[in-house]
């Protein structure tokens, strides 16, 4: 009977882990004024913000909603919304 | 290219534990997209560990090890001379990371012996100014007069009584080839300081600093924000020191005063109520004076 399968995890799988249940607020990509200077992807703390050529968008499954996209986008492309189900 | 396929070549995988804006999880991401795919990692015992490997999961996407709180350099050390033994060195580089006190506290003789064996490691220190991930209480890389759990404010105290450890000027007295501080407020440059930083033979330290909206008290938007008006401010100055030489440093186009870093978080606001306060906010102000006269910042 084999109790313990590994003791380490396998590489990148707290992917498993949607934390995009913890969001109270989405951040909405308007699409409208960007200039493509990237910086949305850079610092998003979990590494979710996605696209090229002004089109960029977030994955909801891990985003936690911590709204430092929008406050840094130098044009404010990027809001955010309060969560409703 | 629009999908999410862009987010799986992090290094640092989504759906980790870290709080919602913390700087510290996304230093950890630009510091390791910078650094490439064919690197091992040794990571002490912190924030950074126990919120990316929840058992039995894992984040990270390149061979990594986490080690005791004190030894992170150490199994490093030990990684990095086996390479060296199997002739893979020049191939595999080897980045050892710490908090800020498992650099300046408790991982510091480790990290000395590491320094002065000359091992080839890139060091990267995560100082966010306190033990975050056991409460919040002081490190030695905690600034003057914050507010903890084991510092906290009251009618005797303004806080954390001690100075800033200089832990640049630690490693530099160790005469290795590349040392430079970075902040997550600036993300190009904390790639270029790891790219450079990976070029060079020998021990290497890098201290980023990284804000943390639960112990320091602010919004989680705000993470760069802050992060930026310490740089903007003089008190955590940018720069590079190769062969104890300083080689460049982040200019100030504007020098903004104390107050508009401190009174953005909670740990500090104990500052802003009394008259004696403002005998503190002078006497930080006078220490972000001394770090742009003696980095030449201005």
């Amino acid at each position: 009977m084999q109790t313990t399968k590994t003791l380490y995890g396998e590489p990148g799988s707290s992917v498993q882990n949607k934390t995009g249940s913890w969001r109270t607020e989405r951040p909405v990509f308007l699409h409208k004024t960007c200039t493509d200077c990237f910086l949305c992807v850079l610092v998003c703390p979990d590494g979710v913000v996605f696209g090229s050529n002004k089109i960029y968008d977030v994955d909801l499954d891990y985003c936690k909603g911590c709204g430092i996209c929008a406050e840094e986008c130098p044009v404010k492309d990027i809001v955010m919304e309060r969560e409703v189900k | 290219m629009f999908d999410k396929e862009m987010t799986e070549k992090n290094s640092v995988a989504p759906g980790h534990n870290a709080c919602s804006g913390c700087g510290l999880v996304l230093a950890a991401r630009l510091v390791l997209n910078a650094a490439g795919k064919d690197i091992i990692v040794t990571t002490a015992t912190g924030c950074l560990e126990v919120t990316t490997t929840n058992y039995p999961h894992s984040a990270w996407r390149v061979p990594w090890i986490h080690s005791l709180f004190e030894n992170s350099s150490a199994v490093a050390s030990g990684i990095e001379a086996a390479l060296k033994a199997q002739g893979k060195a020049d191939k595999i580089k080897v980045i050892s990371q710490g908090g800020d006190g498992a650099t300046a506290d408790i991982g510091m003789m480790c990290l000395s012996g590491m320094f002065e064996r000359g091992h080839d490691i890139l060091y990267v220190c995560y100082d966010n100014e306190a033990y975050m991930n056991t409460g919040i209480q002081r490190s030695s890389l905690t600034p003057f007069d914050a507010s903890t759990s084991t510092t906290p404010f009251g009618k005797y105290s303004f806080g954390n009584p001690t100075n800033k450890k200089d832990m640049p000027a630690i490693a530099a007295a160790h005469h290795i080839p590349y040392i430079a501080t970075a902040s997550v407020a600036y993300p190009q440059d904390i790639e270029k300081k790891v790219k450079k930083a990976l070029q060079i033979k020998g021990p290497k330290y890098l201290q980023l600093h990284a804000p943390c909206p639960l112990g320091w008290g602010f919004k989680t938007a705000y993470s760069i924000k802050i992060a930026k008006l310490a740089v903007q401010t003089g008190l955590y100055p940018l720069f590079e020191m190769e062969n104890g030489v300083i080689t460049s440093r982040k200019k100030l186009a504007r020098v903004l005063p104390v107050e508009a870093y401190l009174k953005e978080q909670t740990r500090f606001k104990h500052l802003f109520v009394s008259e004696d306060g403002k005998k503190e906010l002078e006497r930080i102000q006078a220490m972000a004076n001394e770090n742009i006269k003696k980095f030449g910042l201005a």
